[in-house]
């Protein structure tokens, strides 16, 4: 009685053109970083004194960070609050968090003028507890872990009973069976600790990311700037969970030419309204709060951003997701989550990290260097590409006969 | 000069806001040490402009050639910043009450009581020494650049041309000099005193004492008495320091709010163990939960849908 299927690794040819476009794009991406972390950030970023953080904060660091929150967001509707139904979206969203993290820290990485020392995030000595950056790098830290343990049962259902190395490696087949099953045993114990410890870390960096800009309140547009970034940071999060699955699921299902379970994805879509529309309503009453929403018609650049974040990114799809004929057509649903997954939530991201942001000295604004958004290019398509190799090789994707 | 703009409002939000955030704890660091410490007192309405101490700064610290020599007065054409050649630069502005004579401003970091930079460093790389001047430690950073965006006054600079150690610049007050006892380079070759070095508390006390006598050269203000919770460089001027291209900026510290926050979300771990104990119920609780539409199957984790909780802790 199965009303969802089982996941299985995908048998679709994995090296067609796209496959090849994405890699082409992933060389160039490595290639640029390569040039920059011999020869210094300003050889390929537009960053300078004034503007010292950009594109690849913005995008690869905190939309990266806040577009995974699928992860711990259906960890929390199946495996807390036991809804069951839910189980075929835990591990596409769970990949998508496992990889979307592992690209935060490469994004760090390479945004870091001493990247070569960003091991010093280990060491105690240097632990500053009043820095906001270190919550969130040492969350960030140990919630990408939790999600490589969350990942392994994956593995261990994949080759248990199935381990064929291949030449003089057959000899070893046996004990790495043996070692998968322990594995497998002791995770089965053991797994709710990690999806607990998963949402807990997730909810603290999530609003710890921001926590970063409220030190600089004499930089970041007042229409953005609030003591409740925070709390705003962590609800758009909690918010973007459910449409990043959806989106994800209906653009993953289409390229691999399944059928979508509509079912599903429907029921998930119910609980949006409420989830952005506590967002909505925190971001309104802190721009009446502070008085900050006498800037929103200023015609500035800032205030059509902001206008662009809120009309099409937020009110929008917290209407279109409250409409029931919405949930249960495709089209209309795809639309109304990509618009809160794209103009709600990554595009805030960039607002408050990138266009929110103007230093008091100067007349210009930071747009980014071609081989910054280069970069961030082929960091997403390398992204997508593991992603296409690991649902070839692990049961991620549910297919619905 | 366009330096100062939508000030008031943002200001009422940031007062608002610290009320909602809750009491600001009374914090530890920067302001115990500034007591004793050091601190420098520029003068502007002594400055005649030669840039002796841009000059003097470049060769103590062994800067880089400077993009135009010291002796060049055509700087003064635009207004200059702090870059990563150089730590302080001179600018002139106009005298609002001397028709048609300049006046002339010295900026350089301020080496806040509090400083921003200090709290938002992730690795401590910037520190407050308890002589007064904020110090970069090149071996402990990571090139995160939050100190740059953290600063209120928009000092630190950065190598971003360096692909290996690249560093941030700013001031150091002659950190090395001071600790032996010496002043700093800038302060010592001031041909007209301009720039004053010593103990912070002393240095306040002659700076009230001068705009007391001279009331007709000063303004009553003393830059940097209250400015983000007080700076350890402070100015006195014949003139508003608006017209001078310093920033209003309130007298709260900025990382009162943001350790506020911090600490009010991770008191003792307290908030993190409770949610934790609060799901691991939750899930206790509800693990009965649509048990009947999954009992044919979901006896494993392998069976399709995903790391499979409820088997874990049944049995």
């Amino acid at each position: 009685m199965s009303t969802h299927g089982h996941a299985r690794p995908i048998s679709k040819k994995l090296l067609t053109p796209g496959f090849y476009a994405m890699a082409v794009l992933s060389i160039i991406g490595i290639t640029i970083a390569l040039y920059r972390f011999a020869f210094g950030m300003g050889t390929v970023t537009n960053l300078d004194n004034n503007y010292p953080w950009g594109l690849w904060i913005g995008v690869d660091v905190a939309s990266g960070v806040a577009l995974a929150a699928g992860g711990f967001t259906t960890a929390f509707l199946a495996h807390i609050l036991h809804r069951h139904k839910y189980e075929t979206i835990v591990r596409p969203a769970l990949l998508t968090a496992m990889l979307g993290y592992t690209f935060v820290g490469l994004g760090v990485f390479t945004d870091l003028g001493k990247y070569y020392n960003i091991w010093h995030l280990m060491l105690p000595s240097m632990w500053q507890f009043n820095s906001a950056l270190f919550e969130v790098g040492m969350c960030v830290m140990m919630y990408l872990t939790v999600l490589y343990i969350e990942f392994l049962p994956l593995v261990t259902e994949r080759f248990i009973g199935r381990v064929d190395l291949p030449g003089i490696l057959a000899t070893i087949n046996k004990p790495v069976d043996a070692c998968l099953r322990i594995a497998q045993r002791t995770l089965d114990k053991l797994i709710f600790v990690f999806v607990i410890l998963g949402v807990v870390l997730s909810c603290a960096h999530q609003s710890s990311l921001g926590t970063l800009l409220t030190i600089a309140p004499y930089k970041v547009h007042p229409l953005w700037w609030s003591p409740f970034l925070p709390l705003m940071f962590l609800l758009s999060a909690i918010a973007v969970g459910y449409p990043m699955v959806i989106f994800e699921s209906m653009w993953a299902h289409k390229s691999f030419g399944l059928k979508n379970d509509m079912q599903t994805l429907s029921a998930l879509a119910r609980i949006i309204p409420f989830t952005i529309g506590l967002y909505l309503a925190v971001k309104i009453g802190d721009l009446i709060y502070r008085g900050a929403y006498i800037h929103i018609f200023d015609n500035s650049k800032q205030s059509n951003m902001f206008l662009v974040e809120i009309v099409f990114g937020v009110i929008t799809p917290f209407l279109m997701f409250a409409f029931a004929r919405v949930r249960k057509d495709a089209r209309l649903l795809f639309t109304a989550a990509a618009l809160y997954v794209l103009c709600g939530v990554l595009l805030n991201r960039v607002n408050v990290f990138v266009v929110s942001y103007q230093p008091q000295f100067t007349g210009y604004s930071y747009v980014p260097h071609p081989l910054e958004v280069l970069l961030t290019i082929g960091y997403i398509a390398l992204l997508m590409l593991l992603y296409r190799v690991i649902v070839t090789i692990f049961p991620v994707i549910t297919h619905h006969e | 000069m366009t330096v100062s703009r939508r000030n008031f409002l943002k200001l009422m939000g940031l007062a608002a806001g610290t009320l909602a955030v809750g009491r600001v704890q009374a914090h530890t660091g920067g302001s115990d040490t500034a007591e004793g410490g050091f601190g420098m007192l520029t003068d502007i309405s002594l400055c005649i402009g030669c840039r002796s101490c841009e000059q003097a700064c470049h060769d103590i610290n062994a800067m880089p050639e400077p993009d135009e020599p010291f002796t060049d007065p055509g700087v003064f054409k635009k207004y200059r910043r702090m870059t990563e050649k150089t730590y302080t630069v001179v600018n002139k502005f106009n005298s609002v009450y001397k028709e048609g004579l300049p006046v002339y401003t010295k900026i350089q970091c301020m080496h806040c009581q509090d400083p921003a930079c200090v709290s938002a460093c992730l690795v401590g790389a910037l520190q407050k020494t308890k002589e007064g001047p904020v110090l970069w430690d090149s071996w402990k950073c990571m090139g995160c650049r939050y100190c740059m965006i953290a600063c209120p006054f928009e000092v630190p600079a950065y190598e971003y041309h360096k692909g290996i150690e690249p560093r941030v610049m700013k001031c150091t007050m002659c950190y090395p000099l001071v600790k032996q006892g010496g002043i700093p380079a800038c302060a010592s070759v001031c041909p007209v005193e301009a720039i004053k070095f010593g103990p912070k508390k002393e240095l306040l006390g002659y700076a009230r004492e001068r705009i007391k006598q001279h009331p007709d050269r000063y303004i009553n203000h003393i830059y940097g008495e209250h400015e983000v919770g007080g700076t350890d460089w402070i100015y006195i001027a014949p003139q508003d320091f608006a017209t001078m291209g310093f920033l209003s900026l309130s007298p709260e510290a900025p990382p009162r709010l943001t350790e506020a926050i911090q600490h009010g979300v991770f008191k003792y771990f307290i908030p993190p163990v409770l949610l934790f104990g609060v799901l691991g119920l939750t899930m206790f609780l509800t693990k009965n939960n649509g048990g009947e539409q999954n009992d044919s199957h979901h006896t494993s984790l392998g069976d399709g849908g995903g790391p499979h909780v409820k088997g874990a802790v049944k049995k």
